[in-house]
């Protein structure tokens, strides 16, 4: 089996207690406590007033790491393939289409239904960003973050130079949260570049591996991470974070882990 | 790219069950849309609903994924042999290197939809017995069937809503580039449900005929559902004439507009480029393509503006939705088997329900079934979003 390989850019990340990269490296390096609190979702910025207003919890907190991600790197998002991975969707936008089914009217507004797509922040990404590159958009479960990184890996290795992760989920508001309880909401976003030639960015080998999955030291954190799909990345942010070379291992499927190579 | 080989195809629709009962309805010009009777739907609609869905059993140890959409999974693998196929490729594999990669758009919504309208009366509480991650979640039916299956290699279900089933191609084929696999279970499965029945009303694009794609007067699509998959593998040195490859594909967003496409069908163009380009082949080298064509006013002007564009106004064309109706994340996978058959029998299926030629559109669509040796055929899939993808499919020899 060969191995999957890339430079990681920039990183995007909005979760609980932690507003951004920038505060998330300090809370993983152990220079600031970890302290839980509710995701504070800022408004989409990129997007247009009208767009503003229909973007719902998933498509804000898709749009802020990616953002972020984007603007650490110095890079241009017109230029950026996308791959973005999600557990579910927009679980509001879903409850108000099923509880209006559930009505005797069954009336759906038009932008609720065209935000009912897994892909909707997709869109609202590449109108926003002006971005005409192919996106894909992707759900493997609580698998969704290993289901997105290994396919920007793999079009990295079909040739694309660079490729912009975005995984993200949102907690779902009752009834649908006692079926799945994801707590609150947490994103990240990888801006994945070709290994060849960068080789002051940190960078990944993927394979596919039977290994146990690491976990986080820190008790709340590793609540995230087990509560979260998107947060099972946590452990690979640590790493970049603590800018530690080494191994880690990441949650995927039941029968299969991400193993990553982490080089400095 | 390197060509792929499709070494075994199924298609399950409103045309029936089983590759033969889906290209004799072809062949004999006869489409499977009906009034819409679905559920406890009241819409003046026509859809292309599945018959015998309901009888499907799933196995006992899977019953947390009984749903109508992972009910229309199981009756599409076990046609035309596709399951025997897929065991054989396990055997030879091993269950470790063969990845699944379906599409779905709205996957078993339907079970949450009639699971609200039973919520507790006193607390809103969903009924006990509904099960989200086995029926609604869009993993769902990938879950499904790597249970089913007993597979254990990368899985994933790619949602862009109407060109979901044409991306798996595309994600299949960087996974066995890379070495990851070494055959890949693709396919699409989508069924009828209340939030894409009630959510195209609201939007004014579903027809209250059945849909006329290309037609001077089309006025929307019809929903239909549908299950169709494809086993992609390595091509081998030595391949028989019948052989279907998958030769190319290409992706792009449009960046315009969440449901309306770009009226000059830019980004629809860029998808064809793509492919031609994967494939290293021209235009000229396409025999026909199978359209997106969804029978919206918006969505064929701009799909005929990029194919001229590209191809000029002699490349045959059709699109099959008349038949089967828009099977929405199903519809990529549905459209690429269709070419496959198209490609083995040289025959380019023209679009039903066809009744006044639109002088707007100049691309040459077929309005009746077309005999002619097919080398190279190109399938066109767009989704909400933006999210455009074709996928190029040609004979070995």
């Amino acid at each position: 089996m060969s191995t999957l390989t890339a430079c990681i850019q920039g990183v995007g990340l909005l979760g609980p207690g932690l507003a951004d990269w920038g505060e998330a490296c300090a809370v993983l390096s152990d220079e600031l406590p970890y302290v839980a609190a509710r995701t504070v979702l800022p408004a989409p910025g990129i997007l247009p007033p009208a767009e503003r207003r229909r973007a719902g919890r998933v498509i804000k907190l898709a749009l802020a790491v990616g953002v972020e991600a984007v603007a650490r790197a110095a890079a241009d998002a017109r230029t950026l393939p996308t791959v973005f991975s999600s557990s579910g969707g927009d679980g509001d936008n879903c409850h108000e289409i099923c509880v209006a089914l559930a009505s005797r009217e069954r009336l759906i507004s038009p932008t609720r239904f065209h935000n009912s797509v897994h892909n909707a922040a997709a869109g609202y990404w590449s109108i926003a960003q002006g971005c005409t590159e192919a996106s894909t958009s992707l759900c493997a479960g609580d698998a969704s973050f290993g289901a997105g990184l290994l396919e920007a890996l793999a079009q990295l290795a079909a040739g694309a130079p660079a490729v912009l992760l975005l995984a993200y989920d949102a907690d779902y508001p009752p009834p649908l949260r006692a079926k799945r309880p994801i707590p609150d909401a947490f994103g990240t976003a990888l801006l994945l570049t070709a290994a060849e030639g960068a080789a002051a960015l940190p960078r990944l080998q993927l394979t596919l591996s039977d290994a146990v999955a690491t976990s986080m030291q820190n008790d709340a954190l590793e609540s995230l991470r087990r509560s979260i799909p998107a947060a099972r990345s946590l452990p690979l942010l640590e790493h970049l974070a603590r800018q530690r070379p080494g191994t880690v291992v990441l949650d995927y499927l039941d029968g299969a882990r991400l193993a990553l190579e982490v080089q400095l | 790219m390197t060509p792929l080989l499709l070494t075994h195809l199924t298609a399950t629709s409103c045309l029936g069950a089983g590759l033969v009962a889906t290209w004799q309805a072809l062949e004999q010009a006869r489409g499977g849309l009906s009034p819409c009777q679905f559920e406890t739907v009241e819409l003046p609609t026509y859809v292309g609903e599945v018959a015998g869905i309901d009888a499907v059993q799933l196995p006992a140890a899977l019953e947390r994924f009984d749903c109508r959409n992972n009910r229309l999974a199981q009756l599409g693998l076990m046609q035309d042999g596709f399951d025997a196929a897929l065991r054989t490729a396990i055997g030879r594999f091993g269950p470790r290197r063969i990845g699944v990669f379906l599409g779905t758009s709205t996957s078993g919504i339907l079970s949450t939809e009639i699971a609200y309208r039973h919520r507790d009366p006193d607390t809103g509480a969903l009924p006990e017995d509904f099960d989200y991650a086995g029926t609604h979640n869009s993993f769902s039916v990938v879950d499904f069937v790597s249970h089913l299956f007993g597979l254990s290699g990368p899985a994933v279900a790619v949602c862009t809503a109407c060109s979901s089933s044409a991306k798996v191609f595309a994600a299949a084929q960087r996974m066995l580039a890379a070495d990851q696999i070494d055959a890949a279970l693709v396919g699409g499965v989508d069924s009828l449900c209340l939030t894409t029945l009630y959510g195209f009303h609201s939007l004014q694009l579903t027809s209250t005929e059945p849909c006329r794609p290309f037609d001077r007067a089309r006025d929307g699509l019809s929903i239909g559902e549908a299950a169709a998959f494809a086993l992609l593998e390595r091509a081998p040195a030595e391949l028989d004439a019948e052989a279907v490859l998958l030769l190319g594909a290409g992706e792009s967003s449009d960046a315009y507009h969440m449901s309306s496409p770009q009226p000059d069908g830019a980004g629809a163009r860029r998808a064809m480029q793509a492919a031609l380009a994967a494939a290293a082949l021209d235009p000229g080298a396409i025999d026909y393509i199978n359209l997106h064509g969804t029978g919206t006013p918006s969505n064929d002007s701009a799909e005929s503006r990029a194919v001229t564009a590209l191809f000029g106004t002699a490349t045959p064309c059709s699109s099959t939705k008349g038949a089967t109706g828009h099977a929405l994340g199903a519809a990529g996978a549905l459209e690429a088997v269709i070419c496959a058959l198209a490609l083995r029998s040289g025959l380019m299926p023209g679009g039903l329900n066809h009744r006044e030629r639109d002088p707007e559109l100049e691309a040459n669509y077929l309005t009746e079934n077309r005999r002619a040796p097919l080398r190279r055929v190109l399938s066109n899939s767009f989704g909400f979003g933006g999210a455009n993808c074709a996928l190029l499919f040609g004979r070995s020899a």
